[in-house]
């Protein structure tokens, strides 16, 4: 059982982790130290800040503060010493850890551009990474009119969003040939940028920028083809960079994160990494979900709960939050190869819809726009259980899912056996015998057989029946 | 409904009520069938040692066998080896002679009862949220106004079809329906919006409702800042339930999560309803909390025509649950452990207040520990059928087999009947008076229209007549040889204490609840039949009865509705490689509870002769099982066989089976006996099984 847990960083990852480790059986401290100065918060809701919607204090998450964890944010963490197992903080303290835990996130990437010095951004030039970046993107946004945001990678688009839901006229400019190159296939690129079009979004594409020119009144960002884009705003949205610095200068092997195995430690056992700033197997994760189920893992390990316990990556989902956009992209979607393929295309309503199927599994997918089996997709794709053996399924969802009977057109053409009266079983043969029995009204044939008087539902379908027979010469009853 | 007697019989006839409207199903319309039955019990019957088998007997030698066993282990191992189990189709004032029986009569601890098998999860999270628990806090007319209504594991249009006509009002008036159900039900069919949810998910469901609702600014900050409490910690916990988190785990598309959201926060009278398919679950409490959470963030409760309410199950599910055959209850709603509740009701029943027992366990617990070192050796079951109805049913009928004694009062040999030393025939509701509680916490009245049978007793009579034979014989114990012939006897004392008359038990009733939560103080039953029933609390005779709750305050300390953070987590039982399938259980129109009486009634019968279990065509091919075919369904608990009945409107992963049948087909030999934390409620909802072709 370890003692003295020290979790560096604050964020979705390590609030995550104390929380898990709070909720625990066990003795022990746990510090958090935050380098930012905020609550613990969610960074996926900062698009929705940025739109408007919601204010700061709606982003924050439980804390898991007091009961043997001790939060304090805005305690930069600048140096780890190994051989004391000592944090050392940016004033000067020290404190001590029997398990360090790195989850020191990532940092949004400053593009090398003439105009652009990372350690001194223009004013209106900002990254779109943490709340305070927000904060600095909703200060410039304040009277602005348009924005600029440089990367039509998933983030970059809900960024831009955002912005012109505040009624920014929002430009992104994007190097590659399609949107979320590394998501979408060009078919749902093209797709996604009609959609963005219609809420103010316009996207220039495959072209890059050679430079940025920024002062009180404006940014100018210019591009490759000569052209020049003018904005009050440049939101930078060129993806992350794991935050390794610690890591690596307490000498833990780091190659693009900070490499852990499936224990999630370091190459110091008593040291881990979880969330943007670990590797495991390869793989930086930049998502939320693989890194809550690493904090579980390690949470699991460092309690003794279950020792057992290897963190087993799971196939990423990638869905873009949006107003008024529902995209939805996993697995191997993008590429061709052997399989099954299956594409619907309605690209004036916005939707696209590609799944990949290989031995009855779907092993990618993308659906954008109104596809109702979306939560269905997902959840396969997730548990890798077979598809339905009508593909269609998939493709439109519960518009062929639907079940019941649908209404004979003519109450000549429905069986006798049909119930029409579920509450009091009451099928149409038993309607009809009522009838010949010499009920002659509704009101006579339900005191006969009882139809319709539970939830009244069948009362129309009842008098329907009753109407054909008032009108048909003769009736022919089978049993 | 009205009963006409005639030579032919007894007949029913609907009655234009404002609840039913006039509506009755087939369970209605045939529960006369009962009365008359062939196999109705119409006399005692007890165990023969030497035969095993049960004999008809006379009631002296059947009670007084009962008094002997009881006796003889509360001599050999305390007041508490005796149990009570009750039911929730037992009137208030039987309801409230069995608890009072129980801590005075028996003065065990021990009595629990099948309601919390039903409603005990949503009657937690409403006393935890608002202070008070009754089912609905508004009439069920309300229903009928809504813009939007919400049912959450509901399946009126099957379990209560009458309701459904307030939701075809609803709609008719241009209202939205709701339904989050794992099944396409009828109910389902009915909605304008169905949610198709992974059992086990509906508490995730809400949290991410509530996520939209914020991010949408849908949220009544003016009613959560002025009558609320806790709700920042409720908002930083769903900030963590974005909707495409709960996609993935619950199978709702966002778009749908958003559309729901919508409505809810949108709508203007907007009403929140939630049932069993919520509650059944090891976190029954905290899914029902969700919801709460989510109508209080919408500001629904206490506003005109919107709220939350819970659709309560048995006949009599909400009094059955108010006046103390709950293991820490007393009469009017009150707790067993609040020393101002023990004083008031030790006063009304004329004994000191540290003479009444303290908490019980609940249910399964109780059951569970039958028969066991430590647990109750003797049983008394009155209205209830748990050898069907209680979870891992297998363990349960052999715990029931380890007692030294077991007494079942029913009308008919219920399957735990036959398990009983002694079985006492008792009275139908047409035979009897009395009051019921309906879902809206409206007191009714039942008019009995003839006697019982020769040889049938009520079940007040029969504790009466308990009572009074218990005390007969602790004062023979006490000193044999000084019989004073001037005192009173103490079976006289007992009976008198116990009356068999419902309207004496009514009028004590009465008094016990006055100043309780659920206080009947100012209910007469004149005053029932004079106003179509009359809404608790209702504390003066001549002052109103309380139609809605909530609008000015709530039933806590300080007048606020109190929210409590709740989050996911998992069922009890996940599936896996061996038991890869998920199981759910529910019910069906024909059929009531463990089917003691409905498997009886022949037109039920023929509607809804035997078990089945629902899956989709998908799953069926993949196993090799055709629409009919006999299959078995295992867990770790048990296993049951029933023919398939092949749905495309069940997911493909889930089955499901209704469990109101007896022997091979019961589902509930392979149900999880993992139970709520805090309502005791058992996870009916959700296990893990493996179907193969039988």
């Amino acid at each position: 059982m370890t003692a003295r847990v020290v979790i560096v960083g604050n964020g979705m990852a390590g609030a995550r982790l104390a929380g898990e480790l709070h909720a625990r059986e066990g003795d022990r401290k746990v510090t958090v130290l935050g380098a930012e100065p905020h609550r613990a918060y969610n960074r996926i809701l900062l698009s929705t800040l940025l739109a408007g919607r919601i204010d700061e204090p709606d982003v924050e998450l439980t804390e898991a503060a007091g009961h043997g964890v001790d939060l304090r944010s805005g305690v930069p963490v600048i140096a780890v010493d190994r051989s004391a197992r000592e944090v050392r903080t940016d004033d000067g303290e020290r404190i001590g850890y029997d398990h360090l835990v790195l989850a020191t996130g990532a940092r949004a990437v400053v593009p090398t551009l003439p105009g652009l010095d990372p350690a001194n951004l223009p004013e209106r030039v900002v990254p779109f990474r943490t709340l305070d970046d927000c904060r600095r993107i909703l200060a410039a946004a304040d009277g602005a009119r348009s924005a600029l945001v440089l990367g039509g990678g998933l983030l970059g688009l809900e960024a831009a969003r955002g912005l012109a839901t505040r009624g920014l006229a929002t430009t992104v400019v994007h190097p590659r040939e399609h949107l979320m190159e590394r998501q979408l296939d060009p078919t749902a690129g093209a797709v996604l940028a009609g959609t963005l079009a219609n809420f103010g979004v316009s996207v220039q594409l495959g072209v890059s920028a050679t430079g940025v020119a920024a002062d009180a009144n404006g940014v100018r960002l210019d591009l490759a083809d000569g052209r020049s884009l003018r904005a009050d705003l440049l939101v930078l949205s060129c993806g992350v960079r794991p935050d390794t610095a610690l890591a690596q200068a307490a000498g833990l092997t780091v190659r693009r994160g900070v490499v852990v195995d499936d224990r999630l430690r370091t190459t110091d056992r008593s040291i881990s990494a979880i969330g943007d700033c670990a590797e495991h197997d390869g793989v930086l994760t930049g998502l939320v979900a693989p890194a809550w189920a690493q904090a579980q893992v390690l949470a699991d390990v460092l309690t003794g709960t279950d020792p057992l316990a290897r963190y087993r990556p799971r196939p990423v989902v990638t869905r873009l939050k949006a107003a008024g956009i529902d995209l939805a992209s996993m697995g191997d979607a993008a590429s061709g190869g052997p399989g099954e393929e299956l594409t619907f295309a309605d690209p004036t309503r916005g939707t696209y819809a590609r799944l990949r199927i290989r031995d009855e599994r779907l092993i990618g997918a993308i659906l954008l726009g109104d596809n109702p089996a979306v939560g269905t997709v997902i959840q396969l794709f997730d548990r890798g259980q077979p598809v339905p053996s009508d593909r269609r399924a998939l493709l439109l969802g519960r518009a062929l899912g639907a079940v019941g009977a649908t209404p004979a057109a003519s109450p000549a053409l429905m069986p006798d056996a049909a119930t029409v009266c579920q509450c009091n079983t009451v099928s149409k043969g038993a309607l009809v015998r009522s009838w010949r029995s010499g009920a002659r009204t509704v009101d006579a044939v339900v005191a006969a057989t009882r139809a319709g008087t539970g939830c009244g539902g069948c009362r129309d379908a009842v008098s329907g029946i009753v109407d054909w027979l008032s009108q048909a010469e003769s009736v022919e009853v089978t049993r | 409904m009205t009963l006409r007697a005639d030579d032919a019989g007894v007949t029913v006839h609907p009655r234009e009520f404002p609840t039913n409207r006039g509506g009755l199903c087939q369970k209605g319309w045939t529960a006369a069938e009962l009365l008359d039955h062939p196999e109705r019990l119409t006399t005692p019957l007890v165990r023969d040692a030497a035969t095993g088998e049960l004999h008809p007997a006379s009631w002296d030698t059947a009670l007084d066998r009962v008094v002997a066993g009881i006796r003889a282990v509360q001599d050999d191992a305390g007041r508490d080896a005796v149990a009570v189990f009750g039911g929730g189709g037992l009137t208030n004032e039987k309801a409230y002679a069995l608890g009072k029986f129980a801590r005075i009569g028996l003065r065990t601890r021990h009595i629990d009862y099948n309601g919390r098998f039903c409603m005990s999860s949503a009657a937690a999270a409403g006393m935890r949220a608002f202070g008070i628990d009754r089912g609905l806090p508004f009439p069920l007319a309300d229903l009928g106004r809504a813009d939007t209504l919400l049912l959450v594991g509901a399946n009126p249009a099957e379990t209560m079809p009458p309701l459904v006509r307030w939701l075809t009002e609803q709609r008719r008036n241009g209202g939205k329906l709701i339904v989050i159900d794992p099944r396409v039900t009828a109910t389902a069919r009915q909605a304008d919006l169905h949610l198709q949810p992974l059992p086990g998910t509906d508490l995730a469901v809400a949290n991410a409702l509530l996520h939209i609702a914020l991010t949408e600014g849908w949220v009544d900050r003016a009613y959560v800042a002025d009558r609320t409490t806790g709700f920042d910690a409720v908002r930083r916990g769903v900030a963590a339930w974005w909707p495409a988190r709960a996609e993935q785990l619950s199978g709702v598309p966002v778009a749908d999560l958003e559309a729901t959201a919508r409505a809810l926060g949108t709508g203007g009278r907007v009403i929140i309803l939630t049932a069993r398919g919520a509650e059944q679950h090891a976190k029954g409490v905290d899914t029902v909390t969700s919801y709460v959470n989510l109508a209080l963030a919408l500001g629904l409760p206490g506003r005109d025509g919107s709220g939350y309410g819970c659709l309560t199950g048995q006949g009599n599910g909400q009094g059955g649950r108010e006046h103390g055959q709950k293991a820490d209850q007393l009469p009017g709603y009150r707790r067993i452990d609040d020393p101002a509740a023990r004083e008031h009701v030790a006063g009304v029943w004329g004994v000191p207040a540290d003479e009444l027992p303290g908490p019980g366990v609940p249910a399964y617990q109780l059951l569970d520990s039958l028969g066991t070192p430590g647990g109750p050796r003797a049983m008394l079951v009155f209205g209830s059928n748990p050898v069907v109805s209680a979870p891992r049913a297998a363990r349960i009928e052999g715990r029931l087999r380890d007692l030294d004694l077991l007494v079942v009062a029913d009308l008919l040999l219920s399957e735990t009947a036959a398990l009983a030393d002694v079985v006492l025939p008792t009275a139908q509701w047409a035979e009897e008076d009395g009051t019921m509680t309906n879902l809206e916490g409206r007191v009714l009245r039942r008019r009995a229209l003839r006697p019982p049978p020769p040889g049938v007793r009520t079940d007040l009579a029969i504790i009466s007549d308990l009572a009074a034979r218990l005390a007969d014989a602790e004062s023979a114990d006490v000193d044999p040889t000084d019989a004073n012939p001037a005192s009173v006897r103490p079976a006289a004392v007992a009976a008198a204490r116990f009356p068999a008359d419902p309207a004496v038990v009514f009028a004590e009733l009465r008094r016990a609840s006055a100043g309780g939560a659920a206080d009947y103080a100012g209910i007469s039953w004149d005053r029932i039949d004079a106003d179509d029933g009359v809404y608790w609390p209702c504390p003066t005779e001549d002052g109103p009865d309380t139609p809605r709750l909530f609008a000015d305050r709530f039933a806590t300390p300080d007048g606020r509705a109190r929210f409590h953070p709740v989050d996911h987590r998992p069922a009890a039982e996940e599936v896996c490689a061996t038991y890869p399938l998920h199981f759910t259980t529910g019910r069906v129109l024909a059929q009531y509870q463990s089917g003691t009486q409905t498997r009886r009634v022949a037109a039920l019968r023929r509607a809804a002769p035997e078990a089945f279990v629902e899956l989709h065509p998908d799953l069926a091919t993949r196993l090799g099982i055709d629409d009919g075919d006999p299959v078995r369904v295992t867990s770790r608990r048990g296993e049951f066989r029933a023919p398939a009945r092949l749905s495309a409107g069940i997911r493909p992963d889930t089955v499901f089976a209704p469990f109101h049948y007896a022997g091979a087909g019961r589902a509930n030999s392979v149900t999880n006996d993992a139970v709520d934390p805090i309502s005791g409620m058992p996870e009916f909802k959700i296990c893990a099984v493996r179907v193969e072709k039988a």
